[in-house]
């Protein structure tokens, strides 16, 4: 363990890990908590898109990425909105475009080889420079401070999103805010595990978390802390094991929602036969009268 | 003559170019507890969403308060219970949590929910009588309880206009009489109270006045005659062929 910390590439990469770690699921339960918890990978593969235009120009892909993924969330806020079926098949058509045009603006570039999108495609957590650091940990900030600052806003949009108009909130400006915080969310885990399991850190540890805990305050804890352990976890394992990190951490966010599940049928053994007592269903006994 | 809470006039509401909504002109004024009766698709709903500036006007003019809903801004004002099957959603959520969103449209967002705010969502709870509740998954509660979970949200912003729609909807016995308690309650203090049922069944004691539609119109609005036969029989589920018109209590109800 020692020797792994001795290296700098490893700080910086368990660094990066770990900032990741806090704030993709800090985001991605608004996701799953509005039942749409892909949306992290729409997103990705736009940023695909931002990333080639990032190489073709050789402006840093981090920032185009950043710009294009917050384009590409605010169009599928926008469509989601309107809520029609076609909306389906616009998010499909948005998803493809976006692997498509990443791979073909990439093949146009000088540096010209699809083997350059390898990184981006499942991470090079590796190859983060303290620059790169720098940058992660800015966005990261920031996307904490909109999760946790306008938590009690954003839960209320997402558990009832027309009660929400109704009590005044602004729904809109709150929906676009959150998609905007995504893409940056998607552009930060980038590096760690790429556009194709990118969705993964926003999902798995929330998933895990609901399994255990009771109230939304409780996952929302939970899910950081998880997120943190399976991501600094993860990058400790693929260094013993030679693995790729991306694809190690999800592997570790996997088997830690296994866990959970495992232990919440436990519990839920223990604590459901107490409930059968002390709560009698009322709508049950409805139908006696 | 007590101010205009709600009014409406002349109210259209289109749905895929189609008018679900008609001419709807009606006032309800301060402290009066109104019921919004009719068939299934009748068009109830619909005035309720348009009430609350969900759903945009063909033509017409809706007002709360006083003022067009489009520029209104109080809704701290308005208490809103909107017909759900579950108070739940993706991710687990405490009774508390679900009920604190009722008191957001009170203060700017970048103010933190204080003590205040806790006091009037322990009032909320009590009133429903979920007090003890308020840790709980909304997810392990039956059905009724969710329903009154969605009453103290809209309790908890402590409104002058509470707005109901099917509150009654699959909802238990035991959580119907609760129900029914919390709002004779709340009319004995003032607050104007409007809620859409298809049938009156538990709101009959306190409900004066009834608003009919059928297909998008109004076609009564007056006392509504007391239930009596096997209408007022709580399985009773209204199957059978009616006149339009007819004489017969009850009728109101269909």
């Amino acid at each position: 363990m020692m020797e792994l910390l001795s290296y700098p590439f490893m700080q910086r990469a368990l660094v990066a890990a770990v900032l990741v770690g806090l704030t993709a699921p800090s985001v991605g339960i608004y996701l799953v908590q509005r039942r749409m918890a892909l949306m992290g990978d729409g997103i990705g593969h736009v940023a695909l898109t931002g990333v080639a235009v990032g190489l073709l120009t050789g402006t840093s892909p981090v920032y185009t990425a950043v710009v294009v993924a917050a384009l590409g969330a605010v169009a599928i806020e926008l469509i989601r909105e309107r809520g029609r079926t076609s909306g389906d098949v616009a998010l499909a058509l948005l998803f493809y475009g976006g692997i498509a045009g990443g791979v073909l603006l990439v093949g146009l570039s000088d540096s010209g080889s699809t083997g350059s999108l390898t990184a981006y495609l499942f991470g090079q957590l590796t190859s983060v420079s303290g620059s790169d650091l720098a940058v992660i940990a800015v966005l990261a900030v920031v996307v904490l401070l909109v999760t946790v600052g306008l938590q009690p806003r954003l839960f209320a949009v997402c558990q009832d999103e027309e009660y929400a108009r109704a009590a005044g909130l602004r729904v809109r400006a709150l929906n676009i805010l959150l998609a905007v915080v995504a893409a940056v969310t998607v552009t930060v885990a980038l590096r760690v595990v790429g556009v194709l399991l990118v969705s993964a850190l926003m999902v798995v540890p929330v998933a895990a978390a609901q399994q255990l805990a009771r109230g939304f305050r409780a996952t929302f804890a939970l899910a950081l802390t998880l997120g943190v352990v399976f991501c600094s976890s993860g990058v400790v394992v693929s260094y013993y094991a030679d693995t790729a990190s991306g694809a190690t951490i999800v592997v570790v966010a996997i088997g830690g929602f296994l866990l959970a599940t495992l232990l919440a049928t436990l519990l839920g053994r223990v604590r459901g036969h107490r409930g059968l007592v002390d709560s009698p269903q009322p709508d049950d006994l409805a139908l006696d009268r | 003559m007590t101010p205009a809470v709600v009014a409406t006039d002349g109210a259209r509401v289109n749905v895929a170019g189609r008018a679900v909504l008609d001419e709807v002109t009606m006032t309800v004024r301060a402290a009066e507890v109104v019921a919004l009766l009719g068939p299934n698709g009748s068009g109830k709903s619909t005035l309720v969403r348009a009430l609350m500036g969900l759903l945009p006007l063909a033509s017409g003019t809706v007002s709360l308060f006083g003022t067009p809903v489009d520029r209104f801004r109080q809704w701290s004002r308005v208490g809103y219970v909107p017909q759900r099957v579950t108070a739940a959603s993706g991710v687990p959520a405490t009774v508390r949590e679900v009920v604190i969103s009722g008191r957001l449209s009170l203060s700017p967002w970048w103010r933190p929910l204080g003590r205040v705010d806790r006091i009037a969502v322990d009032a909320a709870l009590e009133t429903v009588g979920l007090g003890e509740r308020a840790g709980e998954s909304v997810a392990r509660l039956s059905g009724g309880q969710q329903q009154r979970v969605l009453m103290a949200r809209a309790l908890a912003g402590e409104p002058e206009l509470l707005v109901l729609d099917e509150p009654m909807a699959g909802v238990d016995l035991p959580s119907q009489d609760a129900f029914a308690q919390t709002l004779v309650g709340l009319v004995g203090a003032g607050t104007t109270v409007l809620l859409v049922a298809h049938e009156l069944g538990p709101f009959e004691p306190f409900v004066r006045r009834a608003v009919v539609l059928r297909a998008g119109r109004i076609v009564y609005d007056g006392v509504p005659p007391p239930a009596s036969g096997h209408h007022a029989h709580p399985d009773h589920d209204h199957v059978h062929p009616h006149a339009p018109y007819e004489s017969e209590a009850g009728w109101l109800t269909r």
